[in-house]
């Protein structure tokens, strides 16, 4: 993958082997270290994500999104160009979809117009884990309905890692709408692996005491969790995926959990706030913290570029080893 | 006059306590003795020799989906009573959820004609508890049973509404047939594709909650002791089911019910894989529900094993979770998947085996089968208990090839199915 042009000598890390990035559920430590260090040298070496490489140049990315998407469908589209691949777009409405065709059949038409990559999104929980079997290209799990995000989940951790926060010790609370939450869902074991304090914060209707039997801490009042928290991660609460509201009302909502300048007030004079986005402006989170000095959202966005490069990359070149091809970068 | 001798074989019917090696002779469809006497075999006797063979009745399934007329992508008459034969059934109830339902005479007349071209395994026909299965008003019940129709369900959908599970129960009671019911609360169930608790959690897919299956059985035997009518519920999944049929059988009300080989032999964990083919109903439940199914199985609270036969073609169930059917084929697979789990776990021989799929459900849908006895119909199935063998989808005699047990290795299997003395399966 290194070409003669090529302007990075970046290692392919030997113990990288995979060809999907489907789940941080099932990545160790060491993978997602890997991840978060690519992640770092190709954000540094684009000047924050800003200036192009050819490591990847010759190559296609297919952003298939069954699902609506602003941000990290253009993030992907970002990173895959900004190393130099090409990128296909496909959006569910006005497609075969919309003619009766499944999106298996739909992924597989576009795979034979020659991709490296299919990044998709889709509403159901495992459709990546689905395609990764029907597929020979690599599959990147853009978010499968509640299930996971794991490039958000990476990007996350990045942003807290370049504030100098050491995983191991470090408190984050994971706040609002979990049961409907993807980026939880790849926070949670993402910052677990690493060896961080997970407490899952929200309404009981939102937040399963089963999260308790798989070691993370459950809180249902922000203000007790709140002077421990070196992070608080706030997340949108999903109404269109709810079936029937789990809380009274929007304004009881944000009393009881809003990020507000009162409770900020209580909390670590460094803590950090994060939110995957799109935000709710007076409900998790009110426009003094979010726009306030403890504020990194606009850090996650820039970043995310860097993790969806370094999965793009890391990706392929395992993709290549197993085919037998050419080493990928300089050699480990 | 046609006879068969089935010889050298061991002879397990539950129903007569017999567990011995016997010879059995079948006369014009009927047993007509066990172990007689050389000079009392007819001329022309066909002989089956059954040497290391169980010889048994015939399985019966209290519950068949055979999707004809309507979906017969997914099977037909002829192919699912094909495939009964082929698992060692030679009874089964047919499923009212073909489209039309089988809310009419006419349509089990359909049903009727079918199976008697098909001439596999004998096929009863459930109608349904309501008109079009919409659960609002009674179908034709009395007219139905003058058709031909055994039992009472809108099965695979719950009985929803309270009132016409009451009436049902009642009005039955005037022909003695049972109601069956899919326990399900459905606004409880909500859009759940799996059981609900650990696993769905973590995989953030919509769970069905036990107390969805738990509060449809409650409030059924409660309805069935008020009534004094004949309710059968099942399949059932969860530990609050088992408990609640097992405290209304001690005080003596007649309520039976039945479980699916799935949910003996598999848990939730097989979502692990987003695999639809594991999406069945109910769900596979969690270790715990598993290990009480089996136990309440053994001990006899859950009276019957019904396949679940839920045939879907494949392309159905090619697509996500979300949107792919329930179900599975199962008749081909079932009496295997139980003697697998459940003879080498020591929950269950072969006699408490066959009276759990054979003779307890032909008595709960009082139908003939089930026994061996002189007088009964030579409906009789040779099980070779020690072959092992590999589930192979393209071997299959359904037409749907969706299993979560495909290419899994089972331990015994069916030889031979014979119907009213005939041999109408070989393996």
């Amino acid at each position: 993958m290194m070409s003669a042009e090529n302007d990075l000598d970046l290692p392919f890390p030997a113990a990288w082997t995979r060809s999907h990035l489907l789940d941080l559920e099932t990545l160790s430590a060491e993978e997602i270290t890997i991840l978060l260090d690519t992640a770092q040298r190709l954000k540094d070496a684009t000047e924050n994500c800003r200036r192009k490489l050819s490591l990847l140049s010759g190559k296609t990315c297919a952003n298939l999104f069954f699902e609506n998407s602003t941000r990290t469908r253009n993030s992907f589209s970002l990173a895959a160009k900004r190393l130099g691949a090409d990128t296909v777009e496909f959006s569910s409405s006005g497609s075969s979809i919309a003619k009766g065709e499944t999106f298996v059949d739909t992924a597989k038409t576009i795979e034979a117009m020659g991709v490296d990559w299919v990044v998709t999104r889709h509403s159901t929980p495992g459709t990546p884990h689905l395609l990764s079997r029907e597929l020979d290209c690599c599959v990147l799990n853009a978010g499968d309905g509640p299930h996971e995000h794991p490039t958000q989940g990476l990007l996350d951790m990045l942003t807290i890692r370049q504030h100098g926060k050491p995983f191991v010790g470090l408190t984050v609370a994971l706040v609002g709408d979990i049961a409907h939450s993807r980026t939880a869902r790849s926070n949670i074991w993402g910052l677990k692996k690493l060896g961080a304090h997970v407490i899952i914060c929200g309404p009981a209707t939102l937040v399963s005491p089963r999260w308790e039997e798989l070691g993370f801490e459950v809180a249902h009042s922000l203000d007790e969790i709140l002077p421990r928290c070196d992070v608080l991660n706030l997340l949108r609460v999903q109404f269109e995926r709810q079936v029937a509201r789990p809380f009274p009302s929007i304004h009881e909502y944000a009393a009881l959990y809003a990020m507000n300048g009162e409770r900020m007030a209580r909390s670590k004079s460094d803590i950090l706030i994060m939110a995957p986005g799109p935000i709710n402006r007076g409900v998790e989170i009110t426009p003094e913290v979010a726009d306030g000095p403890h504020s990194v959202i606009l850090e996650q966005v820039t970043n995310g570029i860097a993790v969806r490069m370094a999965a793009l990359w890391l990706l392929s070149g395992a993709a290549e080893r197993a085919a037998g091809g050419a080493a990928t970068g300089a050699s480990a | 006059m046609n006879s068969l001798l089935i010889e050298n074989g061991r002879l397990v019917d539950p129903s007569q306590q017999h567990d011995r090696v016997a010879r059995l002779l079948i006369i014009d469809g009927t047993v007509k003795a066990i172990d007689p006497s050389d000079g009392e075999l007819p001329k022309d006797t066909q002989r089956l020799d059954a040497s290391g063979r169980i010889v048994a009745p015939g399985l019966v399934d209290l519950s068949t989906e055979l999707r004809e007329p309507g979906r017969d992508e997914d099977e037909t008459i002829a192919s699912g009573s094909q495939a009964a034969l082929a698992g060692g059934y030679t009874s089964i109830l047919c499923s009212s959820n073909t489209h039309p339902p089988i809310d009419t005479p006419g349509a089990v007349e359909f049903v009727r004609q079918k199976a008697a071209k098909a001439h596999a395994a004998r096929i009863y026909v459930t109608g349904c508890v309501s008109k079009q299965r919409r659960g609002e008003e009674l179908a034709e019940l009395g007219l139905l049973v003058e058709a031909g129709a055994v039992a009472f369900s809108d099965s695979p959908a719950p009985l929803a509404n309270s009132a016409l599970v009451k009436r049902a129960l009642e009005y039955c009671r005037m022909f003695d047939r049972p109601i069956f019911d899919r326990p399900e609360v459905p606004e409880l169930a909500g859009r759940g594709v799996m059981h609900e608790g650990r696993e769905s959690l973590v995989l953030g897919l919509n769970g069905l909650p036990t107390e969805a299956e738990d509060l449809a059985v409650a409030r059924d035997v409660r309805l069935a002791e008020a009534t004094g009518g004949r309710l059968h519920v099942g399949p059932v999944s969860t530990m609050g089911s088992i408990d609640l049929i097992r405290r209304v059988k001690s005080r003596g009300i007649k309520v039976t019910a039945s479980v699916c080989p799935h949910n003996l032999s598999m848990t939730d964990e097989q979502l692990r894989s987003f695999d639809a083919r594991f999406k069945v109903h109910p769900p596979l439940r969690s270790e715990r529900h598993v290990e009480m199914l089996r136990a309440a199985v053994s001990d006899g609270t859950i009276d019957a094993i019904q396949t679940g036969h839920m045939p879907r073609a494949l392309e159905k169930k090619m697509d996500d979770l979300d949107l792919a059917p329930f179900g599975m084929t199962s008749l081909e697979t079932s009496l295997a998947a139980v003697a697998t789990t459940m003879l080498h776990s020591d929950h269950l021989d072969w006699s408490t085996l066959i009276q759990r799929m054979s003779t307890a459900p032909a008595a709960i849908a009082g139908i003939p089968g089930g026994s061996l006895a002189v007088g009964q119909s030579g409906d009789v199935i040779l099980i070779d208990p020690e072959r092992s063998w590999t589930v192979d989808v393209n071997a299959f005699h359904s037409r749907c090839s969706s299993t979560p047990l495909a290419g899994s290795q089972l331990q015994g299997q069916v030889t031979h199915a014979i119907v009213g003395g005939e041999i109408r399966y070989v393996r």
